[in-house]
C-alpha cells in the first residue's frame, strides 16, 4: 500500500524533475501517492526507470502496475556535505537504492538517515512539494516474529 | 619469452608522454593546455609535429576542445584519423587501443591521444548535471554528484566482500607514498591510516582522501608502429592488448545504474578474459598495475575484477604492502588520480608508459616488463596490457 502523505523538509524546487514522454506516468503516479511501474507483457519482468521497451527482451508492449512500496535496501550513501548541486535540504541525509518487492530498484531518501544498513526493510512515503511529489522511504521496524532482513 | 601470440596489438607501441603542469587554476585556455601537452608528447617521443597524422580525445559535456582545434593551433598537416568521443574516464585505454588499431591497419602512422580540461577552475565533472534522461530521478532528491554514485557501489561492495574503512584507507595511504616524489602530484603530504580514519565523511563511505583531486591540466601519449618505435627516443611500449566493455543494461546515462545487476563487479570483470587472453599473458605475469582511481574503492574492485586478487582479498592485499614499490605488484605508482590529480585517467596511461620504459625515477618499479592499465569505474570502461619490446 502507498504510504501516507508527509510534508517534510524538501530538497528544493530548484531541482524539480523534468518529466519526459517515458516518465510522465511515474511522476503523475507519485502525485497521487502511487508507485507505478512498467510490466513487460512478453517476458513478465517489471522495470524501472520507465523505458520504451523491455531491457531484458526488447518487447515494446507493457502494462502499468502499482508497487506495494515495500522493499529492501540494496545499497545507500549518507551525505554529510552538500555535494549534490542545487540540493536545499538538511544534512546529513541518506539516499538508498531500494529493491522493491516487484523486482525493480528505485532511488529515494531514507528517513531517518541513520541508522541504516544494507538489507534493511523499508516502505514508501511521499513528500508533496509545490510542483512534484517525492518518493522517499522509512525503515520498517523489524518484528520479532519475522525473519531477519535478508540480503537480496 | 612471454606473449608470443601475434595480433594487431603487437604491431603498435606507445612512444612518448606529454604533460602540462597540474594546477588548481591554470589561467590558460583548454586549447592552450591541449596543444602544450600534445607538443610535449611528440617531442618526448623524438618525433616532430609534422609526423602527426592522427588525433584522438574525449570530453564530458563539452569540457574540452576537439581534435580539429588542436590540429589548427599546432599547424598539423592533413590528419588521416580523428576521434572525438563523449566519454569520461572510460576512454583513455579505449582510445589508445583504437589508435593502435589505426596504426596496425595503416590508417595512420603517428596518433596522439590527449585529454585537456580546466577541471578545477572550469567545468567540474564531479558535480556536473547531465541533461540525460536519468537525471530526473537523481537531482531532485540530492543524489547528483559522481562520488555519490560510486559510493553507492562501494557500500555494497564492501558489505558483500566483508571489507571496510581500513581497506579503503590502505589504498589512499599506499598511493600517497608514491606521490611524495612526484612533482606533478597535487597531494604530496604524507598520509597514515590513523589520519585517514580521523577524517570526517564527505559522503559515507568516502572521506576526503578517498576522492580524487580535481585539476586543470592536460596529458597526451603518442602511438606509432612498433617498427618505427624502435628508432625513437625511448624504448617502445608495446600495446599488447586492449579492450572496452559496457556490461548489460549500463543505464540511461553516466549516473543511472538502476538496471545494473551487481554493484560489486564493474566492467573489469567483464573484459578480463579477453584482455589477458589476447595478450597471451596471465595475471601472475603483471609487474605493474595502474588502476583507475577516481575513488579508492575502484582500485579494490579493479584488482578483484581483473583477477589480480581473489574476491574479497584486495583490501588485505593492499594492507600487506603489496602495492608499494617493494611489494608484489606496485600499483598506481604516480600516486594515482587520488594524489596526482584527476586527468580522467589519461595520466594513468602515461604513468604506465613511463614505468615500462624505466623512466619512473625514484618511483620506478623494479620489474616493469608488463603493465596493466584500466580506464573507468563502473558499468563501462577499458583496459590495456602494455609490455616491453621483447
Amino acid at each position: 500500500m502507498a504510504g501516507e502523505a508527509v510534508s517534510g523538509p524538501g530538497p528544493g524546487e530548484g531541482t524539480a524533475p523534468r518529466p519526459d514522454l517515458e516518465s510522465a506516468a511515474w511522476w503523475e503516479g507519485l502525485r497521487s501517492h502511487r508507485v507505478l511501474l512498467q510490466h513487460c507483457r512478453d517476458c513478465g519482468r517489471t522495470r524501472f526507470p520507465p523505458m520504451p521497451s523491455c531491457p531484458w527482451c526488447a518487447a515494446a508492449a507493457f502494462d502499468v502496475v502499482e508497487s506495494t512500496g515495500r522493499g529492501v535496501v540494496y545499497s545507500f550513501v549518507t551525505a554529510h556535505v552538500a555535494v549534490s548541486p542545487g540540493y536545499g535540504g538538511s544534512l546529513p541525509y541518506s539516499v538508498a537504492t531500494v529493491e522493491l518487492e516487484e523486482g525493480p530498484r528505485v532511488l529515494g531518501r531514507v528517513e531517518p538517515p541513520s541508522p541504516l544498513a544494507i538489507g534493511d526493510r523499508v516502505v514508501s512515503r511521499f513528500a508533496d512539494h509545490a510542483t512534484w511529489t517525492e518518493l522517499y522511504f522509512e525503515a520498517v521496524a523489524a518484528h520479532p516474529s519475522e525473519p531477519a532482513a535478508a540480503h537480496p | 619469452m612471454r606473449g608470443q601470440t601475434s595480433g594487431p596489438g603487437q604491431t603498435a607501441a606507445l612512444v612518448g608522454v606529454g604533460f602540462t603542469p597540474f594546477t588548481r587554476a591554470s589561467g590558460q585556455s583548454v586549447l592552450a593546455l591541449a596543444t602544450e601537452a600534445v607538443a610535449n608528447a611528440v617531442r618526448d617521443a623524438g618525433l616532430h609535429l609534422g609526423d602527426v597524422d592522427g588525433l584522438s580525445s574525449f570530453m564530458v559535456s563539452d569540457d574540452s576542445v576537439p581534435c580539429v582545434a588542436v590540429s589548427s593551433a599546432l599547424g598539423l598537416g592533413p590528419l588521416r584519423t580523428v576521434l572525438d568521443v563523449q566519454l569520461g574516464g572510460q576512454a583513455p585505454c579505449h582510445l589508445v587501443w583504437q589508435a593502435a588499431q589505426s596504426v596496425a591497419r595503416g590508417d595512420a602512422e603517428v596518433v596522439v591521444v590527449y585529454r585537456a580540461l580546466n577541471g578545477r577552475s572550469g567545468a567540474r565533472v564531479g558535480s556536473m548535471q547531465f541533461a540525460g534522461m536519468g537525471g530526473q530521478y537523481r537531482y531532485p532528491i540530492g543524489y547528483g554528484a559522481y562520488l555519490m554514485y560510486v559510493g553507492m557501489w562501494a557500500q555494497r561492495f564492501l558489505n558483500e566482500t566483508g571489507q571496510g574503512p581500513e581497506d579503503l584507507g590502505a589504498v589512499a595511504v599506499s598511493q600517497r607514498r608514491y606521490a611524495r616524489d612526484n612533482g606533478r602530484a597535487l597531494r604530496r603530504e604524507p598520509l597514515e591510516l590513523d589520519a585517514y580514519l580521523a577524517e570526517p565523511f564527505v559522503v559515507d563511505p568516502y572521506r576526503r582522501s578517498d576522492c580524487t583531486v580535481e585539476v586543470d591540466g592536460a596529458c597526451a601519449v603518442v602511438v606509432t608502429s612498433l617498427e618505427r618505435a624502435r628508432d625513437l627516443a625511448h624504448p617502445p611500449v608495446v600495446v599488447a592488448s586492449g579492450c572496452y566493455r559496457a556490461g548489460p543494461r549500463p543505464g540511461l546515462d553516466i549516473g543511472d545504474h538502476l538496471l545494473w545487476e551487481d554493484y560489486t563487479r564493474n566492467y573489469t570483470s567483464w573484459l578480463r578474459d579477453e584482455l589477458f587472453g589476447r595478450a597471451g599473458i596471465g595475471q601472475g605475469d603483471v609487474d605493474v598495475a595502474e588502476i583507475y582511481d577516481c575513488f579508492t574503492s575502484t582500485v579494490l574492485m579493479g584488482l578483484e575484477g581483473l583477477g589480480l586478487c581473489a574476491r574479497g582479498e584486495s583490501g588485505a592485499f593492499v594492507r600487506s604492502g603489496a602495492c608499494g614499490l617493494d611489494g608484489r605488484l606496485p600499483t598506481n605508482t604516480g600516486g594515482g588520480l587520488l594524489a596526482e590529480g584527476y586527468l580522467h585517467g589519461m595520466n594513468t596511461v602515461a604513468e604506465a608508459v613511463l614505468q615500462v620504459q624505466g623512466r619512473g625515477g625514484t618511483r620506478q618499479a623494479p620489474r616493469h616488463e608488463v603493465a596493466v592499465v584500466t580506464s573507468g569505474a563502473l558499468m563501462d570502461g577499458s583496459a590495456l596490457i602494455l609490455t616491453a619490446d621483447r
